[in-house]
């Protein structure tokens, strides 16, 4: 019933092949789901969505003054990614992690990658996220990033490439665990045979992570998760991580620096906190160093950070391996640091910057992508051909008055998946991935992610602020 | 336990506690109207008036509406988001503090939190309430009845179920003590002239303070008489065995806010502990014909003074940090800086 009129419209489907079949590894799936009807299929997804709510599994709409929480809207039809596949994924992004952890730390460093040429110096000098404050600062156990979201996508040959690597703050964890245990809720018998890998132990392997970088090695860390507080749309994520791993919820007010330490404020007097997973931006960590009108952060923050006596996940300045410009050079980096090609690749990217390519992307700027150097959430960012020309026009106007700042890639023809819709049928909608990788005393990868949807007809922009909604993803133990 | 997280425990427990006390309070004086043989403006407006002036804010209500009756008095208390005391607010306020510290609640405890706000925010509930108040009520009573399981049945007893119990005892003393001032008068057998000639009058409106209370069924297991003025006040106020007395109250306040430091009843090592230790045992030695002597409302009077004295100590002993004057403490921070640049 739901995929009786199912068409892949020549995009490389995730479920289908192009004449129709259904792919092995979600043969099984589509067998069950080829038992419900239309209504029962209704029943399931409003009981989901309800217990959403129910559970304030929300986000909050910015801009809004009622302070309205919506449910990420979630599709019941799940991504499965074979053993195959996933082992692949794996090796590519532990090969990557491995590779910017080794580039955050030299730049700060010795810089030899910017003295031996392969990257030019200007780049990362320029780059808004480089803090040379941070040069010489020595970091727990050398890992610049511990927590790391990189954003993949499927190009229409079902290639993976990686689109961009998120150092800083990437945000979606929990939903990837509330989605599943939402599915389990709503299909259980499909997991009994589906041979569908767990994804409970993050939170177990957070922890770990954050234990592993203590300051001086400390056995028995305080560690809490520094949150913006309850009117951040990622609060939901900070308290349910806290939750999870058993530790402190803190905002900036509940912290206090005295001789190059940091403390909470409890009921029993002050007690000392070492490690920090703080989901505040760099920008408003400490007013004393960065920003001055932040009320988020704790001042002394940096120094305390500074002196070794409390660690950070993720370190200050990862910013710099998020700049859309250091994303071309990762595959220079993974050659200097590791010897080796890249295992995924990468998009092709044209930097505004340099002369020839400024010119393709003037030419070409209808046929391309345009991004902004840092922006995230599907802002600052030019799809050409769904562009009308005034906005090409203001686009052009941007990039000449700041080259630096802009990137241009092909448009990729993203997969597809089939989603339900409002006409109560499956159709492809366009879809992206973002893995999880822990860097810790080994690199730990969630076996499964956040799949997120562009749920409008045609739309690639799959950004929860911009009409998108997210599946639950399957990793299998096998490959069918 | 983090300070503020104390102070969220603490408050989302009052506002449960107020909120389901008001139900009960709206709900009563609503059904008790329905025993009046006649009912003009003005009984209307009797009935009603003390209810704002000891649960609301006077003035507010005055700008916010023409004349006190079953109509404006109820929204007041129920659905207006001007009013800080009302229903809604109170639930509001109190989902506001549990989402604040929702790693430290059940979760079993934040969905029936959560299903409660939603329930008071939606449409469909107004217009049950217009309809259908009596559902409406218990809805809301019922939840907080749930919660108060729920947290002795899902949660870690500790600190943090201390602040829970403190705070609902501490409100639940207060609005026991409003209840009363209420009726201050018919209860002290001082209602004359007309009003008085409705022989049952002193009847309907003591079992109405009753059920305000959900004391009726006490009442009748304790004294096992028809309903008299004077026990009713000494029920509410020094009953040792019924959960919403007075002395009840603040005996038990006073008993977890001594878990905390585990000072021995008789001694005490804040000031916190030393007014509440103080009041209980005012209460504790205390008769009705006494209470008579000062008079009622000057006592209930004196008890809410002490109350809220006893709310801002424990603010001070464990919930009030010293809170830094954000750009002072930057400033420190950058001396701090500088000298171990000199080094």
């Amino acid at each position: 019933m739901l995929f009786r009129k199912y068409q892949t419209e020549g995009f490389f489907d995730e479920m289908f092949t192009a004449d129709g079949k259904v792919r092995p590894h979600y043969q099984s799936l589509k067998t069950r789901f080829d038992e419900l009807n239309v209504k029962e299929f209704d029943q399931k997804r409003e009981a989901v969505d309800l217990s959403f709510m129910r559970m304030g599994i929300t986000f909050t709409v910015y801009g809004d003054s009622e302070g309205t929480e919506r449910i990420f809207p979630f599709d019941l039809n799940p991504r499965i990614i074979p053993n195959k596949e996933w082992e692949y994924l794996q090796r590519g992004l532990e090969q990557r992690i491995t590779a910017l952890n080794m580039f955050l730390h030299d730049i700060y460093h010795e810089q030899r990658i910017l003295k031996e040429g392969v990257i030019p110096a200007s780049y990362v000098l320029s780059a808004k996220h480089f803090r040379p404050e941070f040069m010489h600062c020595k970091v727990p156990r050398d890992i610049y990033i511990h927590i790391c979201g990189t954003d993949l996508i499927r190009d229409e040959k079902g290639e993976y490439l990686i689109l961009e690597d998120n150092g800083r703050c990437p945000s979606g964890v929990s939903y990837v665990l509330e989605n599943r245990q939402a599915m389990k809720r709503a299909f259980p018998s499909l997991f009994e045979r589906a041979g569908v890998r767990p994804v409970d132990n993050y939170a177990t392997d957070l922890l770990n992570t954050l234990r592993y970088v203590a300051p001086h090695g400390k056995d028995n860390p305080t560690i809490a998760v520094l949150t913006p507080g309850i009117y951040n749309s990622a609060y939901f994520e900070h308290s349910f991580l806290a939750k999870e791993m058993g530790v402190h919820i803190v905002e900036g007010g509940d912290l206090l620096v005295r001789d190059s330490k940091v403390y909470m404020r409890t009921t029993r007097g002050l007690q000392q906190v070492d490690v920090i997973y703080r989901r505040i931006d760099d920008d408003f960590l400490d007013p004393c160093v960065f920003r001055e009108d932040s009320a988020l952060g704790v001042p002394g923050l940096v120094n305390a950070y500074r002196a070794g006596n409390v660690s950070l996940a993720n370190s200050i300045g990862t910013g710099v391996a998020d700049d859309k410009v250091m994303y071309y050079f990762v595959p220079r980096m993974i050659k200097f640091y590791l010897d080796q090609e890249p295992i995924i690749p990468s998009v092709p990217t044209y930097l505004a910057s340099e002369k020839e390519d400024y010119k393709y992307i003037m030419e070409n700027t209808a046929k391309l992508v345009v991004k902004s150097a840092n922006e995230a959430g599907g802002y600052g960012m030019l799809i050409g051909p769904k562009a009308t020309s005034a906005e090409i026009k203001e686009f052009q106007k941007m990039i000449k008055a700041e080259p630096r700042n802009f990137v241009a890639q092909p448009t990729i023809s993203l997969s597809r998946h089939p989603t339900y819709t409002d006409l109560s049928q499956m159709e492809g909608r366009h879809i992206d991935f973002r893995p999880y990788i822990l860097y810790g005393d080994k690199i730990r990868i969630m076996p499964g992610g956040l799949t997120r949807v562009a749920l409008k007809k045609g739309s690639l922009v799959v950004n929860s602020s911009q009409g998108g909604g997210s599946k639950d993803t399957w990793v299998l133990y096998g490959d069918e | 336990m983090l300070s503020r997280v104390a102070n969220s425990l603490f408050w989302m427990s009052r506002y449960l506690e107020r909120a389901e006390n008001i139900s009960r309070i709206v709900d009563v004086n609503l059904q008790s109207l329905l025993d009046y043989k006649t009912l003009d403006d003005k009984r209307l407006k009797e009935q009603w008036d003390p209810l704002v002036n000891t649960l609301g804010d006077d003035e507010l209500f005055a700008k916010l509406y023409k004349k006190a009756d079953s109509r404006s008095v109820t929204e007041f208390l129920t659905f207006n988001d001007k009013n800080p005391n009302s229903i809604l607010s109170s639930i509001v306020s109190a989902r506001h503090n549990a989402r604040s510290v929702r790693d430290q609640i059940s979760l079993e405890m934040w969905e029936e939190i959560n299903r409660l706000y939603l329930f008071i925010r939606s449409k469909e509930t107004k217009k049950l309430w217009q309809e259908n108040p009596y559902d409406f009520y218990r809805e809301v009573k019922q939840t907080s009845y749930k919660l108060q399981g729920l947290t002795s049945a899902t949660t870690v007893h500790d600190e943090g179920l201390e602040f829970i119990m403190m705070g609902r005892f501490l409100e639940r003393a207060d609005m026991t003590s409003r209840i009363l001032d209420v009726k201050y008068k018919t209860l002290q057998g001082e209602v004359a002239g007309e009003e008085a000639l409705e022989a049952n009058q002193t009847i309907i409106q003591c079992a109405a303070v009753l059920r305000s209370s959900s004391a009726y069924e006490a009442y009748q297991h304790l004294y096992a008489s028809e309903v008299v003025p004077k026990r009713v006040a000494e029920l509410l106020l020094l009953a040792d065995t019924f959960p919403r007395s007075l002395r009840f109250c603040v005996r038990t306040f006073d008993h977890f806010l001594r878990k905390m430091t585990g000072s021995s009843p008789g001694y005490f090592t804040n000031e916190a502990e030393k007014l509440s230790g103080r009041l209980a045992a005012e209460l504790s030695y205390t008769t009705i014909d006494e209470v008579f002597e000062i008079g009622l409302h000057a006592y209930l009077d004196n008890i809410q003074l002490k109350l809220s004295e006893i709310g801002g100590a424990l603010f001070e002993s464990y919930i009030f940090y010293q809170q830094t004057d954000l750009e002072q403490e930057i400033q420190i921070q950058k001396q701090v800086q500088q000298q171990q640049q000199q080094q």
